[in-house]
Formats: C-alpha cells, sequence, structure tokens
C-alpha cells in the first residue's frame, strides 16, 4: 500500500525518470544498432576477423557496468564529460556490441546456401543480395539481438545513475543512500516493468519487419 | 549454342591439387538439351557452373552463341543464362510474382512489362496466376516451387539455361509430369540446355545428346540411342546397366521397324481364300480383315479358315490390339506381352492398316547394333570425338 501511494505520489517524477531512461537506452542501442550490425555483415567475409571481433564483444560484456564507468572518468574528463550522459551512453553502446553484432553475423552466415547460390546464379551483385535476399532473411535474427541488447541494458542504466546519468536509477541510488525501501523498490519494479514492456514492443516490431513468407521462421527465433 | 573449350578446373586441397574437370570440349547446338550424366564426383556439376563461372575455371574457355565469355562481366554473363538448381533457391521472403520477376527487375524493366512477363509464365507453366502471383513460395508444394524455379529461369528470356538436377528432389510421379511439361516447353522454346543428371532414365527421356563424365573426364558424348547401343568402354556399359537395351525400347519408333508388307482379306473373300493367303504369307496365325478404306475390321485365324466354309465378313474376330506408327517399342512390347501374340498391326494416321512389326523384327533392330559392324561404329564414333 505504502509502496502505490509513494509511487502515486510521484508519479510525475517517475514518468519523467522513465523517459530519460528510455532516451538513453535508445540513443546507445540506436547507435549500437547503425554501427553493430555492418560490423557484423562486414566479418562474414572474413572468418578470422569475425573471431577476433566478436571475441573482444565478448570481453566487452565481462568488464562490470561500475567498473566500466571508473575506467571511463578519467579518460572523458579530458574532454569536461567525466561523468553524467556521455559515458552512460558509451557503456551502452559498447554492451550492445555483442548481441547486436554476433546475431547479425549469425543470421547473415546461416542464410541457406542454396538461396545465396539461386542469387548469384541470377546475376546478383554483393550489394543487390544482402539488400533483396540476406538482410531481410535475417531480420528476425537482428532484431532479437537489438531486443537482447535493449533489455540487458535498461539494468545497465539503472546503474549508470551513480555517475549522475539520471533515470530510474535515481530512485534505487537513493533509495539506498537515504535507507528508503519505498524508493529502492519503485525504482527496481519500475526497471523490471520498463524492460519487459520494452521487449513486447520491439517484438511486435520484429514481426512487423520480418518478410511475410517467413512468419514461421520467425515465431522459433 | 554452347561450346566449351578445354574447360578444366583444379582444386587445391590440403591433400594436394584436385582436377575435377580435366580439358572438358565439347558443343551443344542451339536448341537442344544436353544431359551431363556420371556418378557423383565425375565433374559434370563442376563443369556446368562453370558455365555461368559459380566455379571459376582454372583454364579454358566458354563460348555462348559463338561469343567468348570470358571478357564478359559477371552478372551480365549470368543474367542472360537461365540458372535452375535441385533445391530450387526459391526467395522465401518474395512472393512468386517478385521471385519470377527478379531478374526483369534487376535488368530494368518497367513494371508494366515484367508483370506481364509474369503472367505469360504462370500461363506456359500451367500455374494460375491469380492464385498462386501473391502468395509466398513456402505456402506451395514442391513440385510447384520447382515449376517456378524454372520460370524464374526463364523470366528474361535467356538463350541459355543450366539446370543442376532440377526435378531431383521432386517425387517419381510429379517428376514424370515435370518433365513432360518441360519437354512440352522446350519445344515451342528452343533453349540450348546443359542439364546435370545421375539418372539415365531421365537422361534417355530428356536429352537430344548425354555426355558421360568420368573421374573429370568427359567419356563419351553421343545421342541417347547411340550411348545405350554402343557404350564406349566398360564403365560406360556398366553404368549404364544390363538392362541397357531394354531403355533402348524408349528410343525407338515403331516406324523405324514396321514392315509396310501386311496381307489382308476383305469382308466379301471367302474363307479359303483367307487359308491360302496365310499360307501364301507364311503366317503362323491369323491375317487381317480390312475394309476399301483399309481400315481394320478384324483377324480371321488359321484354324477357323482350315475348318470352316463361308465369306470372311460372318467369321470376323476381335484384333487383340494395334500400334501407331509413332508409339515406342516399349509400348509395343507392352502389348504383345499383354495379348499374349508375337506380332501387332501398325495403323497410319488416318487409322490404315499400313504394315506390322513382329518381335522378331524388334529383336532384329535392336540386336543389329551389336553385331561385329558394331564395332566399326563404335571406331567411327570415337574419331568424331576427338
Amino acid at each position: 500500500m505504502e509502496l502505490i501511494q509513494y509511487a502515486l505520489d510521484n508519479l510525475d517524477l517517475l514518468g519523467s525518470r522513465m523517459l530519460e531512461h528510455i532516451a538513453l537506452v535508445g540513443v546507445a542501442v540506436g547507435i549500437a544498432t547503425v554501427t553493430g550490425v555492418p560490423i557484423g555483415i562486414a566479418i562474414t567475409k572474413n572468418e578470422r576477423l569475425a573471431k577476433s571481433v566478436l571475441y573482444a564483444a565478448s570481453i566487452i560484456v565481462t568488464i562490470p557496468s561500475i567498473a566500466l564507468f571508473g575506467i571511463m572518468i578519467p579518460v572523458l574528463s579530458l574532454i569536461g564529460q567525466g561523468i553524467g550522459y556521455l559515458p552512460a551512453v558509451i557503456a551502452v553502446l559498447l554492451y550492445s556490441q555483442l548481441p547486436i553484432i554476433r546475431n547479425t553475423y549469425t543470421a547473415i552466415n546461416n542464410v541457406d546456401p542454396a538461396l545465396r547460390e539461386a542469387a548469384r546464379g541470377i546475376g546478383m551483385s554483393q550489394n543487390q543480395r544482402l539488400r533483396m535476399v540476406e538482410i531481410p532473411l535475417a531480420v528476425p535474427v537482428i532484431m532479437a539481438g537489438v531486443r537482447t541488447a535493449v533489455v540487458l541494458n535498461i539494468g545497465v542504466m539503472a546503474i549508470a545513475a551513480y555517475i549522475g546519468a539520471g533515470g530510474l536509477g535515481t530512485f534505487i541510488s537513493r533509495g539506498i543512500s537515504q535507507s528508503d525501501p519505498r524508493q529502492l523498490i519503485v525504482g527496481a519494479i519500475a526497471v523490471s516493468l520498463l524492460a519487459i514492456l520494452v521487449d513486447y514492443a520491439l517484438l511486435a516490431l520484429q514481426k512487423r519487419l520480418t518478410p511475410l513468407g517467413m512468419e514461421r521462421a520467425a515465431e522459433t527465433a | 549454342m554452347i561450346q566449351l573449350d578445354n574447360l578444366t578446373k583444379v582444386f587445391d586441397t590440403p591433400k594436394g591439387a584436385v582436377t575435377a574437370a580435366d580439358n572438358i570440349s565439347m558443343e551443344v547446338p542451339a536448341g537442344e538439351i544436353c544431359i551431363l550424366l556420371g556418378p557423383s564426383g565425375c565433374g559434370k556439376t563442376t563443369t556446368l557452373k562453370m558455365i555461368n563461372r559459380i566455379i571459376r575455371p582454372s583454364s579454358g574457355r566458354v563460348f555462348i552463341n559463338g561469343e567468348d565469355t570470358t571478357d564478359l562481366d559477371t552478372q551480365t554473363l549470368r543474367r542472360n543464362i537461365g540458372y535452375v538448381i535441385q533445391q530450387i533457391g526459391l526467395f522465401p521472403n518474395m512472393t512468386i510474382e517478385e521471385n519470377i520477376s527478379v531478374v526483369p527487375r534487376l535488368l530494368g524493366w518497367d513494371k508494366t512489362k515484367y508483370r506481364e512477363r509474369a503472367r505469360e509464365l504462370m500461363d506456359m507453366i500451367a500455374l494460375d496466376p491469380d492464385a498462386f502471383l501473391k502468395r509466398y513460395p513456402s505456402e506451395l508444394s514442391g513440385g510447384q516451387q520447382q515449376r517456378i524455379g524454372v520460370a524464374r529461369a526463364l523470366a528474361a528470356d535467356p538463350p541459355v539455361m543450366l539446370m543442376d538436377e532440377p526435378f531431383g528432389a521432386i517425387d517419381p510421379i510429379n517428376r514424370a509430369v515435370i518433365q513432360d511439361e518441360f519437354l512440352k516447353m522446350q519445344e515451342a522454346l528452343q533453349k540450348t540446355i546443359m542439364f546435370v543428371s545421375h539418372d539415365i532414365d531421365e537422361a534417355i527421356k530428356m536429352g537430344d545428346k548425354v555426355a558421360v563424365f568420368r573421374e573429370g573426364k568427359l567419356v563419351q558424348y553421343s545421342t541417347p540411342d547411340d550411348l545405350l547401343a554402343a557404350p564406349r568402354n566398360a564403365f560406360v556399359e556398366s553404368f549404364l546397366g544390363e538392362d541397357r537395351t531394354l531403355k533402348r525400347l524408349n528410343l525407338v519408333r515403331v516406324r523405324d521397324v514396321v514392315s509396310d508388307e501386311i496381307g489382308t482379306v476383305s469382308p466379301g473373300d471367302t474363307l479359303e481364300t483367307a487359308l491360302a493367303r496365310i499360307d501364301d504369307f507364311g503366317y503362323q496365325n491369323a491375317i487381317m480383315v480390312v475394309n476399301d478404306k483399309r481400315q481394320p475390321l478384324g483377324l480371321i485365324t488359321r484354324a477357323l479358315a482350315r475348318t470352316t466354309r463361308g465369306y470372311c465378313r460372318d467369321h470376323v474376330q476381335k484384333v487383340p490390339a494395334t500400334v501407331s506408327l509413332d508409339d515406342d517399342l516399349r509400348k509395343v512390347a507392352s502389348q504383345m506381352f499383354a495379348q499374349d501374340t508375337t506380332w501387332l498391326p501398325c495403323l497410319d494416321d488416318q487409322g490404315r492398316v499400313c504394315g506390322q512389326i513382329t518381335q522378331r523384327a524388334m529383336t532384329h533392330y535392336l540386336g543389329s547394333r551389336f553385331r561385329p559392324s558394331s564395332s566399326d561404329a563404335r571406331q567411327s564414333d570415337a574419331a568424331t570425338e576427338e
């Protein structure tokens, strides 16, 4: 009861923090998609490069977010951005690379060799093959990677409150520092709900982007 | 016309260089279907795929309609060659219409033109355009998908088509139907076609010429009938199977074997006359009764003619079966077995009795290629190959 009362009393704040949170994750994963998908496609041409890129991306994910923020403070301080918005976006951007690059790489690599041969045989250039066949077929798996990145990073972004990036994490950090379980729990629930809702929204988007003829394939992805 | 000039492919493998195709030189005349036949790993598919550079030749040249393709840009080359593969390879993200019109779109046709072409092609492959054009490949059966695969290859009306075991994944009943449809289409389209198969029966049915491959080499290149009658060596012979002569039954027409000398009687003749004729012609069992238009009315058997008196018209017995000049010997043999007879009357296009075919004549015709003179045939065949 107390929690609901608190949430209702602070509805405005909760809403604006949530928008902040969405904006942070959205910008970061958006940039990560724009960079990760081309990287994922590019590395399908070279197996050794693919291995090193995926390895590097995996290592980044193993760095605890708190440590990553800590590392970035001295570096970004050089341009006066040691804490706040920029390091938060960069961290999420880095964490998002692995699921997006890996899913893109796998999806493009897994396009049926017969389709690739048919596409070559009828005279499509490499770009036409990507645009007309391989990317459309890879969309469901690429989108699944984007969803993983978003859900993962909604959690990471909650910790970015400690470096002053804002978002729903501020409820949690204040709850801890002020020993106020209401703020802590409302913040935690809000982060979880946001993750679930966004995942559903992206799933709907994934279905819309999936070519009609492959809907059955998308359901298993 | 497709012409291969010393086409060679050497693959570098961890175990050393492997020659998948060894100096293949051959020519497929315009409008003919050439079947590349052989066991797996014999180089037939490699040879086919070097023509549209899915596999890059190590050396040698490919000419299409007399033009050396070596300097052609790969995409241009491929867009002018229809390509059909066993796995069909329809794009699942595109509708049937988009699949069929993909090459015209690559070639920059305008929308009304390629949409019209798609409908035309659907008519050609006997699928209803309104029912199918807006559907997706996953909604079609395997046989329907492969028909679409063929339509896609034909879309831009290329002079040449390459087909890599196109009907290999289709069940036997549908395969026969699609083969027949394809042959009928080919009669009208007159494409120059290279067609990979490992099925001898398919090769004999579909091919104007058959090229047999073994271990990267072209072993024999001849018409299906020559191939079956005069296999070049023991390998070809064993590959064709011990019943290869029976397979020739499919290829030989009644008109090649028919004897146009046939004794007949008319309804007004007496049975005495009939008996005399039977003896004159040396028939064992019976003689045909025909009317004045030489249409078959029936038979008078020797036994009946000997024991009965009267006119033929009153004693005519039913003719067990007749064959026409365009039937193949397989059908004739089947009729003979079914009717327990060793001869059958032949009818021409107007349904007139024009001759007879006997089991002896068939055996003689098929066997003549194997008697001593056949060794000359082999040698002269070998000479033309070089």
